[in-house]
């Protein structure tokens, strides 16, 4: 039994009857179980829950049922919220919060016959960059212990990239699933707003959240992908648009493909190793065909900017629901209502969310509401409009998704500014509201190199095409840490 | 120099929905607490609103009525601040956008003058949950059954003048609303709620006084007491040299006066924007007349008509309009006594006497409009007089029977028999010569007693105008 396998690999194995589902998640479970201390990856392991659902998975493979997904184990991201499994957001104000109901992309994802291991460890309320907020301590990346796994969704590529799980699922506000996906060596996309229900996914800054995936490939990204997107009446601002088949589109081959390349994202401040490693990727597209065009994203350098002032307004209020008064983290003995809420916030909250919520509460008062919030729903446009020029030219935009390789633990955190700025190639997408991904394109001492790639609004089969030929043609996607160094 | 009052009124009116404006909870009033509250009006992680269509169309219903600006594309905001009963941290509303824009609406005063009143904007929010202070020793209890109950918040612009018209905007309101059915509007039970901007200027003076919001005011008697408690307060604070401040104040029914809330209150910056969760609300010209062609003959429009089908006063005509359940009571007997004078004379006098004695709406009338047409029915025809007939109504609003029943068991029944009548004048004319002497001798004004002791003879049931016909035939000697 190979737990260095994908999600299609997996499920090609399950159906010949390599295995059963039960015997695969006891492997998982026994590898979390020897490895997970040294990286903490999962904050909440759900043994339980997952042999349970392996048995039913079997039972329904034994009645002929099939399915792609059908037995196969993944984990979730801890903003899921999981009925009966605590949720926990990776905060101390949720460490007691067990939810009674599943995020729509748990419950799909349950009704395919996916085996559910626990719950990933990631950045406090999705806030950060580096997996170093969370109330449950840092991640460490399997590539290089001393490295961030990258944020927020560190705790998820971690179980990824040490085959602590086959796939997982994950949440991307400005970059939280790309730079994770880039310094983890993973396959990692955010699909278009509005295409994945965020029903039951712990909202960060609501109209700019978006659920995707982890993955080992493209091709395991399509299978889940599939199986989540789509419309979800409970979703208001879900999109209400058919889903497109992402696996038959993956064979389509890329010739006559235009690649954008935004001189912006070729520019100082990027990592002259990581950008030969793109310049090299590139090639591979050439040789298949695609063309490379320069384009300008020319108001992408005011995204940072925008972006945590739209991020942190949202944020202040989509927290404020964390009083202490109905479940959660209260203060013990609290003296009268304002001491309730002030010591229950100020104990139960981390450094990070306090910030946000203070520079959001700040952005949106009296006074300030047209100098921050209008201004930056203003660049919001001028960032979309950029894109859409842009496509005018170009099927696809490609460029790093990061500056660098993963850095240091500790060696950012205690400049927020700095770290902020580790999302400057990934947060306009967000911005823009348009699908995005990125894939492993080499590595630099050791530690893999990400590249991002963008599409139109709902182009998620093109970008999911496009990396899964780069995929065919290269091999960077297949390496394990112990592999490569 | 004589002061004026200066009001205007935001009046928060809960719709009528079914389930809640966000989620799929109960509306229904008076349940255990929290019995109606799910995950996303306890504001459960993750959770998310969806919007309750059947609440844009009734708002929508409200602006055609008053002839407003609907809002073609209108938008929730978020209004943030913290309280217990408030699950969120923030109220859901509309601030830059609403539903419902500028229009207006028409009062009548006593004295029958009218007056339009300007309609700033409605907009839809939703309400919050209930502290309970008093049940719990130490502690507050949160009922959360209310929380999320769509709101239609109306704001008049400051053109009412005195607490008499601010009550006949609320009046007309109610009216309104019931009439579009898009309320029950009813205060007791917190339905339509009322908060007063109050000022005082000298008659004459183009600018506004410093304002004070009274909140909450649950009655149309106590919007009248708080609004004049509080303008007296205004004048005598200016008069004896003070300076009115910008403050939100309570009205204390007991004590009859209005008392400062905590100025913290007034002070709280409520940070809005849009609310990212919910799309913008777009409402199209089909929509809108979709909704016009399913609205339902408004007050105005019906007095009218009572005027000009039926031949009542305007006055009449706008008392019996008012309310959709007269007008449809009132109609209802006009239909079925074929007398549209004697049946508004009926509804607006002596049916409005036993309910206003009773307290009781006329949805709740002990008397059934097809039981009261059948009465009317009776005088026209004779059977009996308008004087019995309020015997037989009393017996009526006893739960006796119907006007027939009550007439046969009761002998009520007129006396239209000529002989009949002749002979009880023979005898009274033969007990009482002196006074036959008076009348004959020209004191005519005892013609009165004549009848007066006929009618008493014949115990109330001898015809009337019979009576008076025969008894001057016979005083005439013939």
């Amino acid at each position: 039994m190979n737990l260095k396998q994908g999600i299609a690999d997996i499920s090609r194995a399950l159906a010949k009857g390599e295995y059963s589902s039960v015997e695969l998640t006891r492997a998982y479970l026994a590898q979390i179980e020897a490895q997970n201390a040294a990286l903490n990856a999962y904050i909440t392991v759900a043994p339980e829950r997952a042999l349970a659902q392996a048995e039913a998975a079997d039972a329904r493979r034994a009645k002929g049922e099939t399915g792609p997904l059908l037995g196969v184990p993944l984990a979730h991201k801890d903003i899921f919220c999981t009925r009966g499994v605590r949720t926990s957001c990776a905060s101390r104000m949720l460490d007691n919060f067990i939810a009674p109901y599943d995020a729509t992309v748990v419950e799909k994802l349950d009704q395919a016959g996916m085996v559910t291991l626990g719950k990933t460890n990631m950045d406090e309320f999705a806030m950060g960059s580096s997996n170093e907020s969370s109330w449950y301590g840092p991640v460490r990346n399997p590539w290089n212990h001393e490295m961030v796994p990258g944020g927020s969704s560190g705790g998820s590529a971690a179980a990824v990239a040490a085959s602590l799980c086959p796939a997982a699922t994950a949440t991307d506000t400005g970059g939280s699933i790309r730079q994770p996906a880039a310094f983890c060596g993973l396959t990692g996309i955010k699909p278009t707003y509005g295409r994945i229900s965020r029903w039951g996914m712990i909202a960060y800054a609501s109209s700019l959240d978006q659920a995707g995936v982890l993955t080992r490939s493209a091709e395991d990204a399509a299978l889940l992908l599939q199986a989540m997107a789509g419309f979800d009446p409970k979703d208001s601002t879900s999109a209400d648009l058919p889903v497109p088949d992402y696996v038959a589109a993956l064979a389509q081959p890329l010739k006559g493909l235009r690649i954008g390349l935004p001189k912006e994202h070729f520019a100082t401040g990027l990592d002259a190793e990581v950008e030969q490693q793109i310049r090299a990727a590139l090639a591979v597209f050439e040789s298949l065909g695609a063309t490379l065009v320069e384009v300008s994203l020319p108001n992408s350098h005011l995204s940072i900017s925008a972006y945590y002032v739209i991020a942190p307004a949202e944020a202040s209020a989509n927290l404020s629901r964390y009083d202490g008064v109905r479940y959660g983290y209260r203060c013990d003995k609290p003296q009268d209502l304002e001491d309730l809420y002030k010591r229950s916030r100020s104990e139960g909250f981390g450094a990070e969310v306090k910030r946000r919520i203070m520079v959001g509460t700040y952005a949106l008062s009296a006074g300030y509401y047209d100098a921050y919030y209008i201004k930056a729903q203003k660049v919001r446009r001028l960032v979309k409009e950029d894109f859409t020029r842009a496509f005018e030219q170009v099927d696809v935009i490609m460029g790093p998704t990061t500056p660098s390789t993963a850095f240091p633990l500790g060696s950012k955190s205690k400049d927020p500014v700095t770290m902020y700025l580790e999302d400057i190639y990934t947060i306009a997408v967000n911005l823009a509201g348009l699908p995005g991904m990125s894939i492993p394109a080499g590595f630099v001492k050791g530690l893999p190199v990400g590249l991002q790639i963008v599409g139109r609004d709902f182009d998620e089969a093109r970008l999911l095409n496009v990396a899964h030929q780069f995929q065919l043609a290269t091999d960077w996607h297949t390496r394990t840490p112990g592999t490569q160094a | 120099m004589a002061w004026e009052t200066v009001i205007g009124l935001e009046v928060h009116v809960q719709l009528s929905t079914k389930s809640k404006l966000f989620s799929g909870s109960s509306t229904r009033f008076g349940a255990e607490p929290n019995t109606q509250a799910n995950i996303y009006d306890l504001a459960l992680p993750g959770t998310l609103p969806v919007l309750n269509a059947e609440a844009v169309r009734m708002a929508v219903r409200f602006g055609l009525a008053i002839g407003a600006e609907i809002g073609k594309k209108s938008v929730f905001d978020r209004k943030n601040y913290f309280y217990p009963d408030l699950p969120k941290g923030y109220q859901t509303s509309q601030l830059s956008f609403p539903t419902v824009g500028k229009g207006s609406l028409t009062i009548t005063l006593d004295d029958g003058t009218t007056k339009t009143i300007g309609v700033t904007r409605a907009h839809i929010e939703e309400d919050a949950g209930k502290s309970l202070h008093e049940e719990f020793p130490d502690a507050t209890g949160i009922d959360l059954n209310r929380a999320g109950t769509p709101l239609l918040e109306i704001v008049s612009e400051p053109e009412i003048r005195s607490a008499k018209e601010a009550v006949a905007y609320l009046k007309k309101l109610h009216s309104l609303i019931t009439y579009l059915g898009i309320s029950d509007g009813d205060m007791s039970q917190g339905s339509m709620r009322c908060d007063a901007n109050v000022s005082v200027r000298k008659v004459g003076d183009p600018n506004f006084g410093t304002r004070t919001e009274i909140k909450n005011i649950n009655s149309f008697r106590f919007v009248e007491k708080a609004i004049l408690v509080e303008a007296q307060r205004q004048i005598d604070l200016i008069e004896d040299g003070g300076k009115v401040i910008q403050e939100t104040r309570l009205y204390d029914a007991d004590k009859n006066e209005t008392r400062s809330m905590r100025t913290k209150e007034v002070a709280n910056d409520y940070r809005y924007f849009p609310e990212p969760d919910l799309l913008p609300v777009i409402i199209d010209d089909a929509f809108i007349e979709e909704v016009r062609s399913t609205l339902p003959e408004l007050p105005d429009v019906k007095a009218q008509r009572f005027q000009s089908q039926y031949g009542l006063s305007a006055y009449d005509a706008n008392v019996l309009a008012a309310e959709r359940a007269t007008a449809d009571y009132f109609e209802e007997v006009v239909k079925g006594s074929g007398d549209a004078k004697l049946s508004a004379n009926w509804v607006m006098v002596d049916l409005q006497a036993v309910l206003n004695k009773n307290e009781l709406t006329i949805e709740q009338s002990p008397v059934s409009a097809a039981a009261l047409a059948g009465l009317i029915r009776r005088i026209k025809d004779n059977t009996i007089s308008s004087k019995i007939a309020k015997t037989v109504f009393e017996a009526m609003v006893a739960g006796e029977g119907d006007a027939d029943a009550i007439i046969e068991a009761k002998g009520l029944k007129q006396v239209t028999d000529v002989g009949a009548i002749e002979k009880i004048i023979d005898t009274v004319l033969a007990n009482n010569p002196a006074q036959v002497e008076q009348y004959r001798a020209g004191q005519e004004k005892v013609f009165t007693f004549f009848v007066g002791q006929v009618m008493k003879e014949s115990k109330g049931k001898a015809n009337p105008a019979q009576v008076n016909e025969i008894l001057k035939s016979k005083l005439a000697g013939n």
